[in-house]
């Protein structure tokens, strides 16, 4: 077996780029409505607790495992998880260290180009003299390929495009290229969270207006670190928690892996394994809680973020928050936040790509260039789906079955590998292996125990939820072509009824009764507070509605006839290219399979 | 701010700027082992040579 030349040029350097994996957009949008959902300042506790038990074992598992499989000349996970085990199946495990990267780099790269079209927006003043409604139409219309915000046609399209051939052109010069993003983009990132930091942390209450007197950024920041003790005694609280750690450290992708694969055998990696995770843990905590919510808070005021805290945030708010800066102040906000922002996805979807290029190099010898556009290439097609059917739910899809399931499957069974058939004696070895710093003995029986369990937890408690998925639980129009249309529900438990408002042929306004979360200031407890809320369903042409102002409609009540084309549709189409892309990997690891048998390559 | 708060935020930001500094700190300062050859490439030389 050929030993690769190709290495990483520093250690700061590998740092960077292995931080830089796991920065992503979830540090500064995922995890403070995280904590702010789930015991504010407490839920430090539980997801301090989870990074210890399962964040840095996985840290652990993930760069050893490489490290273990790069000196056998592998390079991605199918061979990497061969050379760890005997049996055939553990290269077709591997397979989702390919898949999950290809698919998530699919309309990953949608997000960042978003970052990159909002850059630009904001350095044009787009968003200047835009009221809030205007600047969330905004996205709508960014989002609808039909529409243009520019005037360019298709420029959704454009900008994804653009974003694909930039990754794929940095990918294509290797790990030096890598390297050299993450030592730009790593400090800048750093210093634009920095600069909205503290801003977020100075705001307090110049923010409010007369729409929102009671707006307060302290407000946000108090209810964010304000600990909420009795939550910690709620396991979804502690489920929470763990899945933040898991998703964060962008662990169960099968990127670590591949970085960690091009270090030599007397390479530390437990002293790397630890700095990655904490400097992940201090962009997320400490630059990540102090943007978006006290920001929010201080224009909106608190109970607006509580109702409407998510990741549309990002786009569909912080653009009308920062033009309140007046608007030269409001062109470097927007620079700072969409470029760090940007920063955090390319230092991401440029890992991904590294998978199948080690593939393709160790098996086919192909050159990087090709290997990179070849990557390009699948993303692309993976991704334009994402892109034209965005609205009709592919793209979530798509982060649901590859960003989601995938992943926890993947870590569930890499660590069942690791600890108990590659066995923890020489896994505690190979950890140790190099090391600059001495690991407590502790952690050899955490691997060995914890960290399985707490990953099964996280994998069992998410099976409803699969299942759920799997039968289109979320919307009562089932078919994929239907010549009626039935009420969704019009709240999450389904059980309000909607009273029809306004209708004509084409058009329905339902109101019903809904009810949103209200911070109690004296107790800091969130409580449900009941409202009138409205829904609009629009029809084309050609479909027509069956209601009538004053009628009461339940969910699943038909409200409307004619040729319909289902969500579900799309959906499915979605899930049929996931499993083609799953199918295709597999196919190409076992034509790897029969070459290295035919060339004596076995390696156990 | 409540005084509750700040002191959480202090915390746990400070706990974890701290341990991502000293982390950084000792990766910058460790001996670089890139110049040392590489015990796998030594037996794979070894191995080479016989």
């Amino acid at each position: 077996m050929t030993i690769k030349s190709e290495s990483w040029g520093s250690r700061v350097g590998l740092i960077l780029a292995m931080a830089g994996n796991a920065v992503g957009l979830g540090n500064f949008l995922r995890f403070p409505v995280q904590a702010v959902q789930n015991g504010g300042g407490a839920f430090i506790i539980p997801y301090l607790i989870c990074f210890v038990l399962m964040g840095i074992p996985l840290l652990f598992i993930e760069w050893s495992t490489g490290r273990y499989g790069g000196r056998f000349g592998n390079h991605s996970t199918p061979y990497i998880l061969d050379s760890m085990a005997k049996g055939k199946m553990w290269k077709y495990i591997g397979v989702f260290g390919i898949f999950t990267n290809v698919a998530v780099a699919a309309y990953y790269c949608y997000i960042e180009s978003w970052t990159m079209a909002y850059v630009y927006h904001s350095l044009i003043g787009t968003f200047e003299g835009m009221s809030q409604i205007e600047v969330a139409g905004f996205f709508d219309s960014y989002v609808d390929i039909g529409q243009s915000t520019t005037g360019i046609p298709y420029e959704a399209i454009l900008f994804y495009i653009l974003c694909l051939v930039l990754n794929t052109f940095i990918l294509s010069k290797g790990l030096r290229g890598i390297e050299k993003v993450a030592k730009i983009g790593m400090p800048l990132l750093i210093l634009f969270g920095l600069i909205l930091a503290i801003k977020g942390l100075t705001l307090g209450t110049t923010g409010a207006s007369e729409l929102f007197p009671d707006a307060n950024a302290w407000d946000g920041l108090n209810f964010l670190w304000t600990p909420q003790y009795d939550s910690l005694a709620n396991p979804k609280v502690w489920l929470a928690a763990a899945g933040q750690i898991f998703f964060t450290l962008s662990v169960g992708m099968g990127t670590i892996h591949c970085y960690a694969a091009y270090l030599k055998s007397n390479e530390d990696i437990a002293l790397n394994a630890i700095t990655t995770g904490f400097l992940n843990g201090f962009v997320e905590v400490v630059i990540g809680s102090l943007i978006v919510i006290p920001i929010a808070a201080g224009y909106l005021g608190l109970d607006w973020v509580l109702q409407n805290a998510g990741f549309g945030m990002a786009f569909q708010t912080m653009p009308y928050l920062f033009q309140q800066w007046g608007n030269y102040l409001a062109l470097f906000a927007g620079l700072f936040w969409f470029g760090l922002l940007f920063f955090a996805g390319i230092t991401s979807s440029l890992a991904m790509g590294t998978p199948w290029m080690g593939l393709m190099s160790d098996e086919f010898n192909w050159k990087q260039s090709k290997g990179a556009w070849s990557f390009g290439a699948m993303a692309l097609i993976m991704g334009l789906p994402t892109v034209f059917f965005y609205k009709q739910g592919v793209f979530d899809e798509f982060d649901y079955w590859a960003g989601t399931v995938s992943l926890v499957l993947f870590a569930f069974l890499e660590t069942i590998l690791f600890s108990w058939i590659f066995g923890i004696k020489r896994g505690w070895e190979e950890i140790n292996l190099g090391a600059d710093i001495k690991v407590p003995i502790l952690f050899k029986y955490v691997i060995l125990i914890v960290t399985p369990l707490l990953i099964g937890w996280v994998l069992v408690s998410s099976l409803p939820d699969i299942a759920d998925k799997i039968t289109h639980k979320d919307t009562n129009n089932k078919e994929w072509f239907a010549s009626s249309f039935y009420a969704e529900n019009f709240e999450p438990s389904g059980v309000e009824t909607g009273i029809v408002d306004s209708v004509s042929n084409n058009y329905i306004r339902l109101s019903f009764n809904n009810s949103k979360k209200v911070l109690n200031k004296s107790s800091n407890k969130i409580k449900l507070v009941k409202f009138k809320d409205q829904k609009i369903y629009t029809f084309k042409e050609n479909q027509s509605s069956i209601v009538s102002v004053g009628d009461s409609i339940k969910p699943k009540d038909k409200i409307a006839e004619g040729p319909f084309v289902n969500n579900v549709l799309y959906k499915s189409i979605g899930r049929f290219l996931l499993l083609g892309l799953l199918i295709f990997v597999s196919a190409v690891v076992y034509s790897i399979s029969i070459k290295r048998k035919k060339e004596g390559k076995s390696i156990l | 701010m409540k005084t509750e708060a700040i002191i959480t935020m202090v915390l746990a930001q400070g706990f974890i700027t701290i341990m991502a500094a000293y982390f950084f700190y000792r990766v910058l300062t460790s001996k670089s082992k890139n110049s040392e050859e590489d015990s796998f490439e030594k037996d794979q030389n070894k191995d080479t040579k016989k």
